[in-house]
């Protein structure tokens, strides 16, 4: 920064006047800092008043018992609820052990050794990398290979969005762990593998969690892996060998079209993904709060 | 023994992470070949798509996803600054922790919800409050005139640019709020202490001291608005054309002809140029990100030597 020239001020009205346009400014500025805050949150409640007001009134028993309508006929959305549950239950079981090794890795054995560093350089990168891509990834790997849509394409590509997710959260809570606490522990003499599955695995404990179920939270709401790789069905399905249903395919799809029965149901699911998002993201966020 | 199994696993996880990202540009520089084969980089500029006649560029796709960007940016940058200010320096600290989780929510809401209320609540308020009146204003003024002509139906780049824009707020509004708060008090303390205002110490100390750490938010943010896909797709009318700049017009970007027409898109040509898009953007992305990541490494080791 070049320092501002020092100007000679010379009587106490310019002095004074000086003072006031400072003043001014500052207070222009700080009017437009508490407007940018109001137009953030802002958003936020006009989106859910209005998943409110028009997902709300789709809420019925149907909604979870029926499998997705034909156009301008009665249904519910049953077999896409159950898609999007078996492949988010799945994807975390998949992507959560691999993202936690990884992450024990970074924290534990080798935090500044070549490895680590691009691990942890390309984990940012996967991040934050379109979720359409992670899609065309598993289509070339899984769905071109086995010429067929499928719900097993599906639950990898949403677990590949998990593991990052995981990676990151996990490394982050075990560097926080003292390091005396793995040092009494390896002074009497346990091996490694049980310092850190005993020791600061559990204590990390809270933090892994809420890594875990932010990852679950965001699978959820991802559309744009499954649009080619779980596909959709209209029917209920448990094979992973078939296409799967899922509700943001469901909504993209029943959105998208000119029938009213179909838009309501879209909103309806909007709804419920919603919810179940934002609530897991809150109960994440109480989580660390309690640690 | 089992120290050994367990250690094996963890670094064949770390391992399997690096292969993600390989695989990754292995399996679409594979699956692009074709394309990539018959047009090379002309792919970049020409803008023809026809899957009738078998005729492929990337023009239009690129130009709508640097658009909807760009006007993102636009928006977004000042907002999150403003957001991280207050965050920081004025608000009151019980309402710290409520409006910084608020800011947070706002990332946490699934891409599909932004989409479908920006086409069904947002795109029609729009139409009829924003865009009507600048038509009405501005047509017949040259450039600009051109700029907002077409149809105001609340779908299109401009849309499409304003619902970016409410997405990416989140990230970049607390990257900002985080490297903010990396200034050491004394710092701005010495500087209240001379009696500057609130806006003088975070004009002249706070983002002098952590611009680059600010530029890798935005970039951050750019990262984040270039790969979104399902609340583009829904706003931004898939329209390949390019004749009209006008942000009022339908477009398409390169993540919304992928969720458009990539399951349809038999095998052959068409698929193989949807997947050379797709590489694209990775490309494009990745660099962004990286450079993103570069710039707040910097300030974090710049961090412990000034302090």
């Amino acid at each position: 920064m070049s320092a501002t020239p020092v100007q000679k001020v010379n009587s106490m009205a310019e002095r004074q006047a000086r003072y006031n346009s400072r003043n001014r400014v500052n207070t222009v500025a700080l009017i437009l800092a508490v407007g940018a805050m109001a137009f953030g949150v802002f958003w936020l409640i006009w989106i859910l008043i209005e998943t409110f007001r028009l997902g709300l009134g789709g809420m019925s028993l149907a909604l979870f018992t029926q499998m997705t309508p034909p156009p301008n006929e009665v249904g519910g959305l049953a077999n896409a609820i159950w898609g999007s549950l078996v492949m988010v239950v799945l994807a975390t079981l998949i992507g959560t052990p691999i993202g936690v090794m990884a992450g024990i890795y970074l924290a534990e054995y080798e935090p500044r050794g070549w490895l680590a560093e691009t691990t942890r350089f390309v984990n940012d990168i996967l991040l934050s990398a379109p979720s359409i891509v992670i899609g065309l990834f598993i289509y070339s790997l899984v769905v071109a290979q086995f010429k067929s849509f499928s719900g097993i394409a599906g639950v990898l590509a949403l677990a590949l969005i998990v593991i990052p997710v995981v990676i990151r959260t996990t490394e982050n809570m075990l560097a926080l762990v003292p390091a005396g606490l793995r040092e009494a522990t390896y002074a009497l003499g346990t091996p490694k593998w049980k310092v850190i599955t005993k020791i600061t695995l559990r204590s990390a404990q809270a933090g892994v969690l809420t890594g875990i179920l932010l990852a679950v939270a965001r699978i959820s709401g991802e559309t744009a892996p499954l649009l080619f790789t779980a596909l959709s069905n209209q029917f209920w399905n448990s094979d992973l060998s078939k296409p799967m249903a899922s509700l943001p395919v469901t909504i993209f799809k029943f959105a998208m079209s000119p029938y009213e029965n179909w838009q309501e149901l879209a909103w309806a699911g909007v709804f419920l993904i919603t919810m179940a998002v934002l609530g897991l993201n809150i109960l994440a966020r109480v989580l660390t709060r309690q640690k | 023994m089992a120290d050994r199994i367990f250690g094996f696993f963890a670094k064949g996880a770390a391992y399997l992470t690096l292969g993600l990202l390989i695989g990754i540009l292995v399996s679409l520089v594979i699956g692009a070949w074709p394309a990539i084969d018959k047009y090379g980089l002309s792919f970049l500029w020409r803008s023809q798509w026809d899957p009738v006649q078998q005729e492929f560029g990337g023009l239009v796709m690129i130009y709508g996803t640097l658009a909807t960007s760009i006007i993102a940016l636009l928006i977004a940058v000042p907002v999150s600054f403003g957001i991280a200010l207050f965050l920081t320096e004025l608000s009151p600290a019980w309402l710290k922790r409520p409006l910084g989780t608020a800011i947070e929510l706002l990332a946490a809401v699934p891409s599909i919800v932004y989409g479908m209320w920006g086409l069904m609540v947002f795109g029609p308020i729009l139409a009829e409050y924003v865009q009507a009146p600048l038509q009405s204003l501005l047509t017949g003024i040259p450039y600009l005139g051109a700029l907002v002509s077409g149809p105001p139906v609340g779908i299109g780049i401009l849309s499409a640019g304003i619902i970016l824009a409410i997405m990416v707020i989140p990230f970049i509004a607390s990257v900002m709020r985080d490297v903010f708060e990396v200034v050491p008090p004394m710092l701005k303390e010495s500087a209240y202490g001379l009696g500057a205002t609130t806006w003088e110490v975070v004009s002249t100390i706070v983002l002098p001291f952590t611009k680059t750490g600010v530029l890798g938010a935005i970039m951050l943010g750019l990262g984040r608005a270039l790969g979104e896909t399902m609340a583009v797709t829904f706003v931004i009318g898939n329209m390949n054309q390019l004749t009209s700049l006008s942000v009022f017009e339908a477009a398409n970007s390169i993540t919304s002809a992928l969720a458009n027409e990539f399951a349809e898109a038999g095998a052959g040509l068409h698929q193989a140029s949807l997947i050379y898009l797709g590489l694209v953007l990775f490309f494009i992305t990745f660099v962004v990100l990286a450079f993103s990541k570069l710039l707040l490494v910097r300030l974090k080791k710049s961090e412990g030597a000034k302090s």
